[in-house]
């Protein structure tokens, strides 16, 4: 395989809860989801503070 | 009532036209940094993870590392009792399929790609093998038989291998039962063994229309009817118990977004009912509709005005707006 | 400068019958103006960083679109005996990955601004089909991989199409017509969905803030 550095070509790992259970790389895709879109809404934008154009 | 589609209407009326302020913006520059942005991430996730490539089974490999599982399907397909000899439509008419209330879709469609198990995966490709006069009298032995002579000897082969004394052994590729009545049944499953062994019923099943094919259906479902894909799939956490329609092979993210699908299936009724396709399917085409329709539906379209997320969004521009008045 | 002017043909004549051809150009520039259908400018309020993911979305189905096409230019066989191979259907797991994850961000956001207000129904609609229509296409994908994940989704999915009768005419067993679908046929209805969703919003503009009870720019 062409640079492979980190293999993930073994058994995953799962968390469990109740009858959820679910791959770690599944959930840290989540987790990921969630804190860009939290990133996203709250982080400031360039360029927010000037007036542009005609109001 | 009236008051909240008359607020529904002013609402939309009042966002249709932007009366406010423009600045400047490059739309082409926007979607060609996004590009790059997104090549260089997919480089990265390819350079530090690769994706997943697990060989496929056969069924030569399946005869041979499971030669008992492999007998006990193949004698379940020519006897008519495997998984798929009673699955129904498209494969055949020996069951309705899954029903729903009056609703019989899987019925109703019809057997488009018909499988005759007992002839497809045992008869037709032991009767091509040459040279075997042996083999030639057991098949039509068996095809002269009556049905319900037919059916006793299977059902003792496959009572036999299923038995624990005398465990069936396997000597070298032959299987070796307890003695019983199982008529020709001994020397078909055999000699289907042998064939499955030396690579010779992949290539059977799979051409068994024309030399050109792109259709594993027949070799697929054969190999689904045994064990060797359950008992992979399960050491990859891919079974539908176990969240499945989620994961990926190995360590790697599988479809998250098929978290809701797979849900219904891990709970009542669904988790312990025999048409528990065709309602998960039911319930998701209800709500992949409402999901479409949200903009027309009442509590659903009105929750983000509710959880002012919105304030977060558009804080500066209710800041300007404020400072402005 | 007007078409004849600049050396091109003239439009027809007023007082000739209009013709399909000059009806659906003054269709299409009365609902997409060039200055609307490629701005140079946007709305002040269009100031967060989840506006992004619209874009984001795109570029993503450009890189699965791209990586795809390799994939498809040297057959289906390719990526199982050559590292390039392998890494070029890295690539493209890797984008299909991102594309579900910045459309869902996107959706997110969508659904918290109530981006359907003002006209924007279909906009909303057209998205939420093309993710609805993203995931057989995705899984068509699965099942052409031609390795043991392939033989496992096909052989277990295939009892859902079946249940509905679905199944009698979309074969996920078969490998042939699961790769026409994902090569094909889907990728034309996903890039379709997209390029109507993105006419849309052209169209009608990115929706305004939600007011409490005030004129939206005065």
């Amino acid at each position: 395989m062409l640079g492979v550095v980190v293999n993930l070509n073994h058994p995953a790992h799962f968390v469990h809860w109740g009858f959820f259970q679910m791959s770690i790389s599944n959930l840290i895709a989540i987790i990921v989801m969630l804190v860009v879109f939290a990133a996203a809404i709250l982080l400031p934008f360039p360029g927010h503070r000037r007036r542009g154009g005609a109001s | 009532m009236s008051g909240y589609l008359a607020n529904w209407r002013a609402e939309n009326d009042a966002a249709r036209v932007w009366k406010g302020g423009y600045r400047r913006y490059d739309l082409l520059k926007e979607v060609t940094i996004a590009i790059g942005v997104v090549l260089g991430l997919v480089v990265l996730l390819s350079v530090l993870f690769s994706s997943p490539d697990e060989r496929p089974s056969t069924i030569a490999q399946w005869s041979r590392q499971m030669p008992l599982d492999f007998a006990s399907t193949a004698v379940a397909e020519l006897d008519g009792t495997s998984g798929l000899a009673t699955y129904g439509p498209p494969y055949n008419h020996n069951a309705e399929g899954q029903i729903e209330w009056f609703i019989k879709l899987q019925k109703w469609f019809g057997v488009s790609h018909p499988i005759n198990t007992a002839a497809d995966y045992v008869l037709d490709p032991l009767a091509a093998i040459p040279g075997r006069p042996d083999l030639t009298r057991a098949i039509s032995t068996y095809r002269a038989a009556p049905a319900k002579r037919r059916l006793a000897w299977a059902s003792a082969y496959a009572n036999a291998l299923a038995a624990t004394k005398p465990a069936p052994r396997v000597v070298r590729g032959h299987i070796v039962l307890a003695p019983g009545g199982y008529g020709p049944v001994a020397t078909l499953m055999n000699s289907l063994l042998a064939l499955a062994q030396s690579g010779g019923l992949d290539g059977a099943l799979l051409t068994s229309r024309q030399f050109f094919q792109t259709d594993y259906t027949k070799p697929l479902l054969f190999l689904a009817d045994g064990s060797q894909l359950d008992d992979r799939a399960h050491a990859e956490h891919l079974l539908g118990e176990q969240w499945g329609m989620m994961n990926e092979t190995g360590s790697y993210p599988g479809q998250v977004w098929l978290w809701l699908y797979t849900f219904w299936y891990q709970i009542a009724p669904f988790n312990s009912s025999d048409n528990s396709d065709v309602l998960v399917m039911t319930v998701m085409s209800v709500l992949s509709l409402l999901f479409v329709m949200v903009p027309f539906l009442p509590i659903v379209r009105d929750i983000p005005r509710w959880v002012p997320i919105h304030r977060l969004i558009w804080r500066d521009h209710y800041r300007s707006a404020a400072g402005a008045e | 400068m007007s078409a004849a002017a600049a050396g091109g043909p003239p439009a027809a004549e007023p007082a000739m019958k209009p013709t399909w051809t000059g009806r659906l150009r003054a269709a299409a520039l009365h609902r997409w103006p060039p200055e609307r259908l490629l701005p140079d400018v946007q709305p002040t309020y269009v100031a967060s960083w989840i506006y992004v993911f619209g874009a984001l979305s795109l570029a993503s189905l450009v890189v699965t679109v791209l990586s795809g096409s390799v994939l498809a230019l040297k057959g289906p066989g390719w990526w199982h005996f050559t590292s390039v191979g392998h890494f070029i259907n890295s690539t493209h797991m890797w984008a299909v990955e991102l594309f579900f994850f910045f459309m869902v961000i996107h959706l997110w956001g969508k659904y918290w601004m109530a981006a359907w207000r003002g006209g924007r129904a279909r906009v909303w609609m057209s998205g939420a089909v093309t993710f609805l229509v993203a995931i057989p296409c995705a899984l068509t994908g699965y099942v052409s991989q031609q390795n043991f994940d392939a033989q496992w989704i096909s052989t277990q999915a295939k009892d859902a199409f079946n249940s509905v009768g679905i199944g009698a005419f979309f074969n996920l067993t078969n490998f042939g017509q699961m790769y026409s679908y994902h090569v094909l046929l889907l990728p034309v209805a996903v890039l379709g969905l997209v390029g109507a969703h993105v006419l849309l919003v052209r169209r009608h503009g990115v929706v305004p803030p939600l007011e409490r009870g005030r004129v939206i720019g005065s």
